[in-house]
């Protein structure tokens, strides 16, 4: 899950790493009202779960109270498109608004897993404020690396050894190290998946401060935070994807005009990979689980075939936890409750395979049966095609 | 021979009292896997559908002989469940759950680094040694005994594989699912040389998916000891960059991961590669000469 940076530097704040003064805006009087209260130059800030902002014109500067209203209001409302945000962009919603930093120097730091050593790496460079993914392309060697011991954490040691290696010395050195220590217990606290600061500045009257501030989540950790879980905020996802989340179902939107609702990850991508092969584009990812109750089968009906591009719906289930009986009952139920008359292909092996097709063969639904999964790739295709399989 | 599992393994399966645990307990059991009993903390000294209940695992070793314990213990507490199998001495360890924390897996990984026990998963469908043992959430009926050894990062799709191989009466001599999640036990490697090993493994099918480096691990291995026909398929050739497909493990971050450099990688390691899912069974009857 991610959050806002508004969001993450309060957290920062919390955890003692030192951020700029700041507060969050939703109008611009209210940014006006938090630019009074700092005083002096500010910076105004989209709020939006995307990089590449300041590029895009949703990050600006302001000089008086009346030039941060000024900011804010041609922020605020606007769709800003960055590489990372989706074509049509994200509409901001709320704005950052925060002291202007001096800036002295520009660092890179960073906190995530090293899947090769399982184990949690602290990254760090000289070259902040750059995409640290081009720095490690062009010049590996620039990136500094201190994985923190599984039990132990960080050491103070490799904190040190990274605060040395970024060029820090004197008072800014000693902040560097606290900050180090704060922000990866943070990070073990509150289960991140990420957490990015870039860039780390060293201010011309000396104080170290996090300018900006990404926090990403484990989603299979949400239950034991509950504060962090409210921080979702679900404008920024798309709102089928939402949906989905309610009921437990892995599902993401792409482009094509085949739905695909198939049981695991694996054999999800599978099936989007054959469509594709079959000349066919995938209109989702939908993973409905192992476990996955009729209850959830229907809702996965229900959210698939609302996405207008569907034109055909394959489902391709191989049981394992899941039993075709129950898949049967749920494709029965969603079809009759939401009066689908989208063309339906099934291919289903597994547990209960048997009484599973005898429910589907009795309910008399308009069913197109594969024999196996390339061949429920074609006649989707060809269904969605407006051709007959 | 086989590889991991066979019908001398002596299972526990811990979380038996639970929905899954009971329901797949006793699919194992018809299978004709040994499955000594369960454990549930609480609920020691009962039984549950005809089997023995212990509070802790270390009382099914110690009453039974306990080699293999099977988990099914919700996420919130199954790296615990996992490290207190490895506290027991349990040799292998299988765990089904999805959704744990990666933080916890990492302390759990750490700590089984100090025991002599062998994880599998988590977030897997567990080890099937056809005729033998079923020790997982796999379909029994669709295995045969036979010659091709199958690893797997997913579930279902290592249960199409099968499929495809069964309906060639192609057997498998066991087949692995070592589980979706960035941080699991066993690897590729590790199943890899045991199959490379076992003599009655005469091909290996490995499906891998996008995310991590394990597929580029595996084809690394592959070039410098497997001599065995290798055939690999790697799905999520389709899925967009950034995005989680399901599994915590399947994401293409930064440009790394994608299916495309991971085919790449173990077709110059002198495995075949298939690029349609419908077509693994095939080529792995083709490589064998079949």
């Amino acid at each position: 899950m991610k959050v806002h940076e508004y969001q993450a530097k309060q957290l920062l704040r919390e955890f003692g790493v030192p951020v700029p003064r700041g507060d969050v805006a939703d109008t611009p009087a209210r940014a006006r009202e938090v630019a009074t209260r700092l005083g002096g130059r500010v910076v105004v800030k989209a709020q939006v779960h995307a990089g590449g902002r300041g590029k895009a014109g949703g990050i600006k500067l302001a000089d008086t109270p009346a030039d941060a209203e000024r900011a804010a209001g041609e922020i605020l409302g606007m769709r800003l498109r960055t590489p990372q945000t989706p074509p049509e962009g994200i509409l901001v919603r709320a704005v950052w608004v925060e002291e202007a930093s001096a800036i002295d120097r520009e660092l890179y730091l960073s906190i995530t897993l090293d899947r090769t050593r399982s184990a949690h790496v602290v990254m760090g460079s000289r070259a902040g404020g750059m995409d640290i993914e081009e720095v490690a392309a062009r010049t590996p060697e620039a990136i500094l690396r201190e994985w923190a011991h599984p039990a132990l954490g960080l050491g103070d040691f490799q904190a040190r050894r990274l605060a040395f290696g970024l060029g820090l010395a004197g008072d800014a050195f000693k902040q560097a190290v606290a900050l180090l220590r704060s922000l990866f217990a943070l990070y073990l606290a509150r289960d991140c998946s990420l957490v990015e600061i870039n860039p780390l500045v060293v201010t011309t009257d000396g104080r170290v401060l996090a300018l900006d501030a990404k926090l990403n989540f484990d989603d299979n950790a949400l239950f034991r935070h509950p504060a962090i879980a409210a921080l979702r905020d679900v404008h920024e996802e798309d709102p089928l994807d939402v949906e989905a989340s309610r009921y437990g179902l892995n599902y993401i939107k792409l482009d094509g005009d085949v739905g695909c609702m198939v049981n695991g990850a694996g054999l999800a991508m599978a099936t989007m990979d054959i469509v594709k092969l079959a000349g066919g584009e995938p209109a989702n990812f939908l993973d409905v689980g192992g476990g996955a109750s009729p209850e959830q089968i229907e809702n996965a009906f229900r959210i698939l075939s609302s996405d207008a591009r569907v034109k055909a719906v394959f489902i391709n289930v191989f049981g394992g936890i899941l039993r075709v009986d129950r898949l049967a009952e749920g494709v029965i139920a969603a079809v009759r409750t939401l009066g689908l008359t989208l063309p339906v292909v099934l291919r289903a092996e597994g547990t209960n395979v048997e009484l599973g097709k005898k429910m589907l063969a009795e309910s008399g639904l308009p069913l197109v049966m594969a024999d196996d999964m390339g061949d429920g790739a074609r006649k989707a295709v060809a269904l969605a095609r407006g051709e007959r399989p | 021979m086989s590889i991991l599992v066979d019908r001398s393994t002596r299972v526990v399966v811990q979380g038996i009292t639970g929905r899954e645990g009971a329901f797949h307990a006793a699919r194992c059991r018809e299978y004709g896997t040994t499955v000594v009993g369960g454990v549930t903390p609480g609920k020691g000294g009962t039984t549950h559908d005809g089997f023995a209940v212990w509070n802790t695992v270390a009382e099914a070793v110690q009453a039974e002989g306990a080699t293999c314990s099977l988990i099914f213990v919700p996420p919130a507490a199954a790296a615990d469940a996992i490290m207190e199998s490895a506290a027991a001495g349990v040799p292998l360890i299988i765990c089904i759950t999805e959704g744990i924390p990666v933080g916890d897996m990492v302390r759990a990984k750490h700590f089984l680094a100090s025991t002599t026990s062998r994880l599998i998963g988590p977030n897997c469908p567990g080890a099937i040694t056809p005729g033998q043992a079923k020790i997982g959430i796999m379909p029994g009926h669709i295995h045969r005994p036979g010659p091709v050894g199958v690893v797997s990062r997913s579930g279902t799709l290592t249960y199409e594989v099968v499929g495809q191989l069964t309906a060639r009466s192609l057997g498998q001599s066991s087949c692995v699912g070592i589980g979706g999640d960035p941080v699991n036990g066993t690897s590729f490697v590790d199943v890899l040389r045991l199959f490379n090993e076992d003599p009655e493994t005469a091909a290996i099918m490995l499906i891998g998916e996008i995310g991590g480096s394990a597929e580029e691990d595996a084809a690394a291995y592959v070039a410098a000891h497997v001599r065995k026909p290798v055939v690999a398929f790697i799905c999520g050739q389709t899925a967009p960059p950034g995005r989680r497909m399901g599994h915590a493990g399947a994401i293409i971050a930064g440009g790394k991961g994608t299916a495309a450099e991971k085919m790449k990688a173990l077709e110059a390691a002198g495995a075949t590669l298939v690029r349609s899912p419908a077509d693994m069974g095939a080529t792995v009857a083709k490589v064998m000469g079949r």
